[in-house]
């Protein structure tokens, strides 16, 4: 093995490298595939077709997630109205049934949101290679772990080899110093980036988010910021090793125990980058000079800050991004230079992968002072990313924080991150949500979607409008 | 899989750039559990004017008029041209089973998203990375009815007399031309499979859980 300097993701990489082939790709070795039931029923159903075993059983945690209602949950199945969804979550579970793989079933209180049921189990762990047939697999990059989205032919491939074939991707420093102001959080340190970025800044790339404003991010925030790394473009974001990483797996139900722990933790430790490692692109942001971030076009690169106003096209001197700022402006219904905190919402969305853990949830519940969801709100939904998060936020009054001001408490699951399930925006209607994605018609047929961190979507929800958190002390 | 060797098609413009796969298959149709059944809701929130569901036929739909896709000379491309990034965000292989049940069979751009690329090659469809300016000149010409032969053997997009040059992975190339199965090929393989993970079970055993 060479001595040169390494990055955590070469070191990765390398661990899990079966061999590399004439043409130059490798075949890597996959330590963990989450599975949810929109993207394995194809892949199942192929390796049933040429009775292919599970190469290793043990590798594969199911959860359905994307399509689950979130209200009438004690219904388990039945509580699914939607005829097709029930064929898909159904499915998930005799697959897993047929398969032997372990699954956190509809009414498993440990059931959630694969990518925030992952880590919550432990079933992350630092150095492991982990995919999922969804994007936002690079959520558990937070471990030091290499988590990549991957297609249905490739969930499938997995299934039936342990490996995917693959290129190695180059390394991609962020560099963020200082220390992000109070009312800042992850999400607007991921949107910003993303903002300075653009949608495919980081392709071909996997990001390392390093420096001072990282150490200090829990878990939680840097599963937030690690979650956002596929919309820079970029298949996996990573975080090192530290003492918070080790704290967070220590003792839960997947974690080594024993003497088994010791080794596991020596080992992790090294999942730092070397300290000369080359990257190919580096970038450094300082964290100080951050604003809460509120999404206003169609693109996650669409962000600004709070303090600031929506683009003006014209203004633009690139002719592809004028116009698909101008598309992006006529369908959010938005003008040139309207102040951010002019737009007014009639719905909120907290939850989804990206925020829908306890700190999260704790961040929201904070800025409803003891004030009332505003008038001009049709609905806020709290949902939170998998059932032991809920019960814990039940268990810290929260959820009766949340339903005391007006605010719909519901059951675990991806919910209108996508609106694959019921809840799903209007036509029209402006929404500040927690989720990652403002792409047209994401949340609901001509929804319109302004991502922002929970802190403001809940208080957008009291205000009816998006409000400076750092003004409201 | 099915092998791509040469294509000679007309070509259809879809002219913005950071297509999304939400886009190319919106979520109301991911509940099916085949890889079929999709191509009816291609660019569905373009395509159509109505807000459409699982089973819908386009014959029950209002078509937009004004999309691209929709304009009568366009009909029957089997070639699809776009801007930078296409096939960005999710990583739903259905939006390349949509595209490819719709017809298309080679998507040209100056770039694509990681994820979308990939699934491309597992399904038989092209996708081809031109310079931005090639892409430019082809969008000029698109409306008089152009038609391109591809020919991934050379590794050229032919338009009349104007020839053009693509690079493309050597292992890929391959498995297309020979529409070769990626499972089969790996597990050609599984004895050296076999030897990593008992070394790798030696070495980091809490990840085994059996
Ligand atoms: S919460 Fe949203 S982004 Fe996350 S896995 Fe579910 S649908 Fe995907």
């Amino acid at each position: 093995m060479s001595s040169a300097p390494k990055t955590l993701y070469d070191k990765i990489w390398e661990a899990h490298e079966v061999g590399r082939r004439a043409d130059g790709n490798s075949l890597l070795y996959i330590d963990l595939q989450l599975l949810h039931e929109v993207t394995s029923p194809q892949a199942f159903e192929g390796l049933q077709l040429v009775n292919r075993p599970l190469w290793r059983v043990d590798a594969n945690l199911a959860t359905p997630d994307h399509n689950v209602p979130t209200s009438g949950r004690e219904l388990g199945f039945d509580g699914i109205t939607d005829q097709v969804a029930l064929e898909q979550v159904v499915t998930l579970d005799k697959n897993c049934k047929a398969f032997g793989v372990q699954q956190f079933e509809i009414l498993d209180p440990r059931q959630g949101i694969v990518h925030v049921v992952g880590p919550e189990q432990g079933a992350t762990m630092p150095g492991m290679t982990v995919v999922c047939g969804d994007s936002h697999t690079s959520t558990h990059g937070a471990f030091a772990a290499l988590a990549q989205g991957i297609g249905t032919s490739e969930v499938e491939h997995v299934m039936a080899t342990q490996c995917l074939v693959q290129n190695k991707a180059k390394n991609f420093e962020v560099n963020v110093t200082g220390a992000l102001a109070d009312g800042v959080t992850a999400k607007d340190l991921v949107l910003a980036i993303i903002g300075r970025l653009g949608t495919a800044g980081a392709t071909g790339h996997t990001i390392e988010y390093r420096g001072e404003a990282i150490r200090q991010l829990s878990m939680e925030g840097r599963m937030t910021l690690c979650n956002m790394s596929i919309e820079a473009g970029a298949r996996a974001g990573l975080v090192a090793v530290d003492d918070t990483t080790i704290s967070y797996i220590h003792g839960r139900p997947f974690a080594p125990k024993g003497e088994s722990w010791n080794q596991a933790e020596n080992y992790w430790r090294t999942l730092v980058s070397d300290q000369d490692a080359v990257f190919d692109t580096s970038i450094s942001i300082d964290a100080s000079t951050i604003a809460p971030q509120v999404s206003w076009g169609t693109s996650p690169e669409m962000v600004a800050g709070i303090d600031e106003v929506v683009p003006n096209p014209e203004a633009m001197s690139d002719a592809v991004q004028a116009e698909s700022t101008g598309l992006a402006l006529q369908y959010m219904d938005l003008r040139a230079g309207q102040k951010i905190t002019d737009i007014a919402v009639s719905r909120i969305f907290i939850g989804s992968c990206t925020n829908a853990r306890i700190e999260d949830l704790r961040a929201a519940a904070t800025q409803i002072r003891g004030g009332q969801v505003a008038a001009n709100v049709t609905e806020a939904l709290v949902v939170p990313g998998s059932g032991l998060v809920k019960a814990q936020a039940e268990q810290e009054g929260l959820a009766q924080q949340f339903i005391d001001a007006g605010f719909e408490w519901r059951a675990a699951g991806c919910s209108m991150c996508l609106g694959m399930n019921p809840d799903q925006l209007g036509e029209g209607e402006h929404c500040a949500s927690t989720s990652n994605r403002n792409f047209e018609g994401r949340q609901g047929y001509g929804g319109r979607t302004h991502l922002v961190s929970p802190a403001m979507a809940a208080a957008a929800a009291i205000n009816g409008r998006f409000v400076d958190i750092r003004e409201l002390g | 899989m099915d092998a791509f060797v040469t294509l000679d098609g007309l070509v259809a413009p879809l002219d913005r750039a950071n297509v999304d796969t939400d886009q190319i298959i919106p979520k109301q149709y991911l509940k099916s559990i085949k890889r079929t059944g999709f191509g009816d809701y291609l660019f569905d929130a373009w395509r159509f004017l109505d807000q459409g569901t699982m089973g819908m036929t386009p014959n029950e739909r209002q078509i937009n008029r004004e999309f691209a896709l929709n304009l009568p000379e366009y009909q029957g491309a089997s070639i699809l041209i776009a801007r930078d990034n296409f096939g960005c965000g999710s990583s739903r292989e259905h939006a390349v089973w949509a595209l490819k049940e719709f017809g298309f069979r080679a998507v040209l751009a100056p770039s694509f998203a990681d994820i979308f690329f990939g699934n491309c090659f597992k399904n038989g469809v092209l996708p081809i990375t031109l310079p931005a300016d090639v892409i430019d000149g082809l969008f000029a010409h698109v409306a008089d009815g152009l038609n391109l032969s591809i020919d991934l053997q050379t590794q050229t997009v032919t338009d009349g007399e104007q020839v053009h040059s693509f690079t493309i992975d050597s292992a890929l190339k391959e498995k297309m031309l020979k529409g070769m199965d990626d499972i089969d090929l790996t597990l050609a393989e599984a004895n050296l499979i076999r030897d990593f993970e008992a070394q790798h079970r030696q070495r980091q055993p809490w990840l085994f859980r059996d």
